[in-house]
């Protein structure tokens, strides 16, 4: 692995006087395995690498990149950056992240037991998982895709104001689309299992999640419309959860683009909710030493028993804010500049698992899935409507399944009508966590 | 005006890269090399935030053996470079014992549809950022209640060349210029969004046939409607697609069941219907990546076949899928011109360019007139299918009820649900008017360009999902 650092280094001490200089130096390797009918459909192993350099000056900001760790192109770049900031507007918010004295906790992201696992293994393990799901019910028609992938990566942030950080990670998992089918009825489910390294992976689980929620579907019909209480299965909570994130963006909040400007301190929600974005917890797949403009990462409080307590900052918004960075900048990788947003937010459970929950709500619908939520939720007005699929939840216990429905409410509304939060925790490939969660009366469109 | 290009690689190394890739025994090889600059300037909150430069340069290179395909890439564009790639890539025929194999390649002359007259790269970064100036003043202009603006331009030009084993080499130059503009309004409501952009596969002369003001009229003049909507309502009711932004209904609701890929794999709703009655004999489904100027226009796939148009269904009966060269290969026939890839670093695999619904013969506002109640739809925002049931959901950004054949007040943002099959069997009006627009498609992860476009029309009763009694 090239030494990042001193890559970084390097182009951040091209700083002219008057200017700041920031250097993201970042590579990772990627194996992908696809495995469909007993076969492998393809196998992709690749390196990739790149810097992306931003250069402030008179609070003007400029930015390029390149996909490539040749110095001669990362000079180009620094002066294409350089060049871009002369036209940028000038604004006293704008620069560079500073240390700030907190130091960063050292977390475990790194499992030394991939890069040994040898491409064969990887391949049975694609196999194996293929052949557990069309075994593991007669109900399944189809395993459209059946994946092992993985990832090695690290990053290094060098700026001209005295930030130097570096992290490395390492990610793995197994994935499984499949088609279920009963007479003329088709429906689908997927199923997954993630971990650092492939010890931590659960083949078993995963078949069976797949299988389970595409056949718990099989014979469901579009039910009529009606108002009623919903339990957002733990995948969709931590959807919800992702998009509750963007409006908790202190830029979007300062620039008056979310449904939370000007109501800091305000009881937002009812007071059984209480969350958290804490990227030092190892469990959390967004768990991270630093934040994207090499801050170390910190937990922050957001909403505690209800009430708003907290919003989440750059070095930017913060300074447009009048307050200190959260340590929550995060960025696409080397093609684009930092920006606010959560890594590891997570509700604070409650006392009750799922089946007591359906329990607890009595009558309404389970939502195993939503879809349509890029177009369906607008973070800024908190409009919400999205297509669902579930099962209805009649005398405190799962019943028939529903499809080609909407669930529709206004986020601001749905928060003050928790029912429960569940205890069952999971930390799911997101910047959120997983948990069962009870919301009454929303919209259910139907025939 | 064409610019001068130099070759991304020589010809000679690709031959070799390619010989490498199939010394292990294969039955394919590819190398597909890419250099793509990019512009990207946002404005937000009044202020030029930003102006960024881009640059990805690098090949993938695909070998297929039997039913396996193994691909590599590298941004070491280096003979040495590309054949470690080749060797990664023909790792996975680790049985074969293929022997020397030489590849003669013999050049192709791809017809770009679209002309570019001012390349980006060669306006000054200061008229550009201009551009959003300007839009940022429009929008403010005469709207107290506009309370954010934040405006972008971007602007592309990515080289490519693909070269088989087939003895196929071909090369385009794909230019892309766009322009968007988002403004939030705020009233006693609160606050809610407007959205326009102007996307073309063309240079900066985009702004001589576009006004960024308008654009930004636009977008402005959404967010204010909206100040004043109601809740949509909830269930099922006939709606009025107005022309353009509604072929997303298509992209999604049967556009993805037709790609060949989810067909062999039994994950469509489509499969083994060629040659049935499959939509209203109104609808005629065309998939067409050689319109000029489209945005899901190019003179060729990235896997180097020439863009064509294929007719998909024909006054409703339903005559072809939509093909990459694997899944041909497979069936003894060609590709359709479908097998697109978002870069060098991933696989291509069967994608859309431009999918449209050809215009009727009914006005546009006779359709409306003779819809008693429902909903008009003036833009849809945005769509997901799961092609093995059929089942879409879209999401409505400008939306107007239709009372006694008028269209009457505002309505607030809300998804559609329905089943793919079912609505195209619905509609029941197809206007003669037509309209295309731009959209980004993000099947299996890898984001593509591509256009839609339609007539308006109305379908008999879709679900939406409002929080209002329909």
């Amino acid at each position: 692995m090239p030494d990042l650092l001193a890559i970084a280094e390097r182009i951040a001490g091209a700083a002219r006087p008057g200017e700041e200089v920031e250097a993201y130096v970042s590579w990772h390797r990627d194996t992908d395995v696809r495995a469909y009918d007993g076969e492998v459909e393809s196998l992709s192993s690749a390196e990739s690498a790149g810097i992306g350099v931003r250069v402030v000056v008179g609070g003007r900001q400029g930015f390029a990149y390149v996909g490539n760790l040749d110095e001669r192109l990362a000079r180009e770049v620094l002066d294409e950056a350089r060049d871009n900031a002369g036209f940028a507007t000038p604004d006293e918010h704008v620069g560079l992240a500073r240390p700030d004295g907190v130091g960063a906790k050292p977390l475990e992201l790194w499992d030394d037991g991939l890069s040994a696992f040898p491409t064969e293994a990887k391949v049975e393990l694609a196999l194996d998982l293929e052949r557990r799901v069309r075994a593991g019910d007669p109900r399944i028609r189809q395993v459209v895709s059946a994946d092992y992938g993985d990832a090695m990566g690290e990053s290094a942030i060098v700026t001209s104001t005295g930030i130097s950080a570096s992290s490395r990670r390492t990610t793995c998992y197994l994935a499984a689309d499949v088609v279920a089918g009963e007479g003329d009825d088709t429906q689908t489910g997927d199923g997954y299992t993630i971990g650092r390294g492939p010890e931590g992976l659960d083949v078993e689980s995963a078949a069976r999640d797949a299988i389970e929620r595409a056949t718990r579907l099989l014979g469901a019909k579009k039910p009529a419309s009606a108002r009623l209480d919903v339990v957002l299965d733990r995948r969709v909570t931590a959807t919800l959860l992702a998009i509750l994130a963007g409006t908790l963006s202190g830029e979007e909040v300062a620039k008056g683009r979310s449904l939370f400007t000007g109501r800091a301190g305000e009881e937002v929600a009812v007071a059984g909710v209480t969350l958290v974005d804490d990227p030092t917890n190892e469990l959390a797949f967004g768990a991270s030493t630093h934040d994207a403009e090499g801050l170390a990462c910190r937990g922050n409080s957001l909403v505690e028993g209800g009430r708003l307590v907290g919003f989440l900052y750059d070095t930017y918004s913060a300074r447009l804010a009048g307050t200190s960075s959260t340590a929550s900048a995060v960025r696409g990788g080397f093609k684009s500049t930092p920006g606010v947003g959560a890594r590891a937010l997570s509700l604070v459970p409650g006392e009750l698992d799922q089946a007591e929950i359906v329990a607890l709500v009595g009558n309404g619908l389970l939502v195993q899935g939503i879809s349509g939520v890029h177009s369906g939720v607008n973070a800024v007005s908190g409009d919400f409507s999205v297509g669902a699929q579930g099962l209805m939840i009649r005398d405190g216990a799962l019943a028939e399944p529903v499809r080609e429905v909407t669930i529709a409410s206004t986020i601001q509304r749905m928060l003050q009508h928790v029912i429960a939060v569940g205890s069952d925790v999971e930390w799911l490939p997101s910047v959120a966590a997983g948990v069962s969660l009870a919301i009454a009366d929303l919209a259910m469109s139907g025939t | 005006m064409s610019a001068s290009v130099t070759p991304l690689v020589d010809q000679s190394v690709i031959e070799r890269s390619l010989a490498a890739a199939l010394r292990r025994g294969a039955d394919f090889a590819e190398v597909f090399v890419e250099d793509k600059r990019s512009t990207g300037i946002s404005l937000d909150d009044g202020k030029i935030e930003e102006l960024s430069s881009g640059h990805d340069r690098g090949a993938g290179i695909r070998v297929v053996v039997g039913d396996t395909t193994g691909f590599a890439h590298t941004a070491d564009l280096s003979e040495l470079g590309l054949a470690e790639a080749a060797e990664a890539a023909a790792s996975v025929a680790r049985s074969g014992g293929g022997g020397v194999r030489e590849v003669a390649l013999s050049p192709r002359r791809a017809h770009s549809p679209s002309t570019v007259e001012i390349y980006p790269d060669e306006v000054p970064k200061a008229v550009k950022v201009d551009l959003l100036r300007q839009a940022d003043a429009a929008a403010r202009s005469g709207h107290a209640a506009i309370a954010q603006v934040s405006a972008g331009y971007g602007d592309s030009r990515r080289r490519i060349l693909v070269a088989n084993s087939d003895g196929l080499i071909v090369g385009d130059d794909q230019v892309r210029t766009r322009f968007s503009v988002m403004c939030v309004a705020a009233g006693d409501t609160g606050l809610q969004t407007g959205y326009e952009s102007l996307a073309l596969t063309v240079g900066f002369e985009l702004f001589d046939r576009f006004s960024v003001e308008d654009t930004a009229r636009t977008a402005a003049g959404r967010a204010i409607a909206k100040l004043s909507a109601r809740p949509a309502p909830s269930g099922v009711t006939p709606i009025v697609i107005k022309s353009g932004t509604g072929g997303i209904l298509f992209h999604e609701a049967c556009g993805h069941g037709l790609e060949a890929d989810h067909i062999a794999k039994d994950a469509s709703a489509y499969r083994g219907k060629v040659g049935e009655l499959v939509a209203s004999p109104l609808v005629t489904l065309v998939d067409d990546g050689t319109p000029a100027d489209q945005w899901g226009s190019a003179a060729i796939d990235d896997e180097g076949r020439p863009s064509q148009r294929n007719v998909l269904i024909q006054d409703g009966v339903l005559t072809d899928y939509m093909w990459d060269h694997l899944r041909a290969r497979k069936e003894g026939r060609v590709s359709s011109g479908n097998g697109r890839r978002q870069s060098y670093q991933h696989l291509p695999m069967v994608r859309m360019t431009n999918t449209y619904l050809l215009a009727g013969k009914e006005d546009p506002e006779e359709i409306v007139a003779q819809t008693p109640h429902g909903v008009y739809v003036a833009k849809l925002g945005g769509g997901q299918v799961n092609t093995a049931t059929g089942d879409f959901v879209f999401g409505m950004t400008e939306a107007f009820l239709i009372e006694d054949g008028r269209i009457t007040e505002p309505l607030r943002d809300a998804n559609l649900i329905g089943n793919g099959p079912d609505v195209l069997r619905k509609i029941d009006a197809v206007g003669n008017d037509f309209d295309m627009c731009p959209g980004t498609c993000g099947k299996d992860g890898q984001s593509v360009p591509v256009g839609c476009g339609q007539a308006t029309l109305r379908v008999t009763g879709v679900t939406v999902g409002g929080t209002a009694g329909a």
